[in-house]
């Protein structure tokens, strides 16, 4: 493996010493419509193993149809997706998400009547081989599962500092913490690649400089890849090794932080523009 | 002893004993409300058509008989071959099984995301399209329900309870063994749905669709497991009750019985609907026991209901119902 900190190589190493691999989600000229209304027109982008990868916009840009798309919750009209160098077939979200994709929602999507620490252990489900009569008898396999699942889940509830939180059912607790319960079930499940729709929206300043650590970290120590969508530039540009910018549907912006900010049609979009 | 208070503690076992087959009607709602939320109106018309299907594929039945007479002018009617109880049970379970995953494939798939209300409405339904379709499948006669189940009064609790108070209480053989079969299915449905992979993913699925879809869960796969066991508990709570009263339509109406059942035990909880079904039991025997002979008998129609809608007013969710947490 080649280091160097050429961005368009194979693998480079970031300034900060994290190295990014090859590509893991090439999307091809994606094209989603509702009706006669295109939400994603012709967009393509990758992300690269171990990167934190943005999608900003403004609102209504699309942002969120497209991780929809990456995850199969929606399915796009025109264009491929591939991943891990294969094209991916129409599939079903929970046969995404088994391939190892996890991913968060704008508006917190949780077992309100399990446990927090129930709600972290669905995200390891897919991991869990045992068959039903194993289960049942509740020795052997099914048990040691449990136990190194349980193991990665206390591992992962310590990360993310919800420790105090663990037996409390999640309808009860503030926006804040769903928002991190929903956080560590995504990431207990390992994923190699996760999204993240809005991780910060409606947070306070504390809690979203909580948030922008714990994605930093988790990229930092388990290597996870990170596609996040923000509609807080600069939050995103402090996380973010690469961004997208989307507007209207379509893609007017894509490179490093630094680029994206001097692009006259970013500027243009996020700012506005004079019509004369 | 007194004469009274021997015969009260009669009527308590045999309140009991009817307790544990409204709890096995009860069981099935309880089951589908969990893990999808909806509730099931067609689960007394399951265990009608569960009897229905045992009692013809053992009596080596020709389903559609009168159809196919009618339209081809034929005379058939049976098999000339009868099937022993243990294989037409797990025969008929698998027509369930069949059922649950047609109900998936042409009903709850196409209304992934809709409001609950409508998804009950398609219950109502499907439960008037079931009542047709097993009176055209096996005919509309009562028919007898035998499957080898012990009945009539058990000896042996009448001679200990005569050696011991002089007097012999009577308890029912099918009763005793329908508690016995309930307990079982509890205990296995308890364990099933807290500590399986499967059971996980079924209480996920009844939280939050999107969020299950998220972590891998396939709403398809636990909508049909559950829709079979719901089937299957039905097929018990037939085979119970259908040994008991006879295979009829009337059967299907045992699921009015088991609504006060889940107000008091609670929508959601396996165990809730066992004691909920007790309580219901005891207490209908006891007050036609008690009060019955004051106001004219005939309590047992609307105790329960009346047991019911004041239990509402104190814990709407419920004895073992989850608690309705909001966030204001």
């Amino acid at each position: 493996m080649t280091t160097t900190t050429d961005i368009n190589a194979d693998s480079y190493v970031t300034a900060d010493g994290r190295t990014i691999g090859p590509v893991v989600m090439d999307m091809k000229n994606i094209t989603l419509r509702f009706g006669g209304v295109v939400a994603i027109k012709d967009i393509s982008f990758d992300i690269r193993e171990g990167e934190i990868r943005a999608i900003i916009g403004p609102n209504g840009a699309g942002k969120s149809s497209m991780l929809n798309v990456i995850s199969g919750f929606y399915k796009p009209q025109e264009g491929e997706v591939w991943f891990r160098g294969e094209k991916r077939p129409p599939m079903k979200p929970y046969q995404v998400a088994r391939q190892g994709l996890a991913r968060t929602f704008q508006n917190i999507a949780l077992f309100d009547g399990m446990t927090v620490l129930d709600n972290i252990m669905t995200g390891r489900l897919n991991h869990m081989k045992a068959n039903l009569l194993q289960q049942a008898i509740w020795k052997g396999k099914a048990e040691r599962e449990e136990i190194a699942n349980r193991e990665i889940c206390e591992k992962v509830i310590d990360f993310l500092e919800i420790q105090h939180i663990r037996k409390t059912p999640v309808g009860r607790l503030p926006y804040g913490l769903k928002k991190r319960v929903e956080l560590a079930r995504a990431l207990a499940a390992q994923p190699s690649l996760l999204l993240l729709d809005e991780p910060m929206a409606g947070m306070n300043v504390e809690e979203k400089e909580d948030m922008s650590r714990f994605i930093l970290d988790m990229n930092d120590e388990f290597g996870t890849t990170i596609a996040l969508i923000e509609h807080d530039m600069g939050v995103v540009m402090d996380l973010s090794d690469r961004v997208v910018v989307m507007d209207y549907g379509k893609k007017i912006g894509d490179g490093t932080p630094d680029e994206v900010r001097n692009n006259q049609d970013v500027i243009d979009a996020y700012l506005g523009v004079a019509h004369d | 002893m007194p004469e009274q208070l021997l015969f009260a503690m009669e009527v308590t076992l045999n309140g009991l004993m009817a307790g544990v087959l409204y709890a096995l009607v009860a069981l099935g709602f309880v089951l589908i409300f969990k893990a999808s939320g909806i509730f099931n109106y067609a689960q007394g018309v399951m265990a009608l058509f569960a009897a229905l299907t045992l009692v013809g594929i053992q009596q080596g039945q020709v389903p559609f008989a009168h159809l196919i007479n009618a339209v081809f002018g034929t005379e058939v009617h049976h098999f000339p071959w009868q099937v022993p109880s243990l294989i037409a049970i797990v025969l008929a379970a698998g027509v369930m099984i069949l059922f649950a995953w047609i109900v998936e494939k042409y009903v709850l798939q196409h209304l992934i995301g809709q409001p609950d209300i409508i998804l009950f409405m398609a219950t109502i339904g499907l439960a008037y399209f079931m009542e047709g379709f097993g009176d055209i499948m096996w005919g509309s006669d009562i028919k007898k329900l035998d499957v080898g189940l012990p009945q009539g009064m058990n000896a042996t609790i009448d001679q200990v309870t005569f050696d011991w108070f002089g007097y012999g209480f009577f308890i029912d053989n099918l009763d005793i063994v329908a508690a016995i079969v309930a307990s079982l299915l509890v205990a296995a449905l308890t364990i099933f749905s807290q500590y399986s992979k499967q059971g996980r993913a079924l209480r996920a699925v009844a939280d939050d669709h999107s969020a299950a879809l998220s972590v891998g869960i396939s709403l398809r796969f636990i909508w049909v497991l559950v829709w079979s066991i719901a089937g299957f508990v039905a097929l018990v709570a037939g085979i119970m009750w259908g040994a008991k009263s006879g295979v009829q339509f009337s059967l299907s109406l045992i699921a009015l019985k088991a609504l006060p059942v889940l107000m008091l035990g609670g929508f959601t909880s396996i165990p809730g609907a066992i004691v909920g079904g007790l309580i219901i039991g005891v207490g209908e025997q006891l007050f036609e026991f008690t009060i019955g002979p004051m106001i004219g008998g005939a309590t047992q129609n609307w105790f329960a209901y009346v047991l019911a809608l004041i239990f509402l007013i104190f814990r709407p969710q419920g004895l073992f119902g989850e608690k309705i947490i909001e966030r204001v």
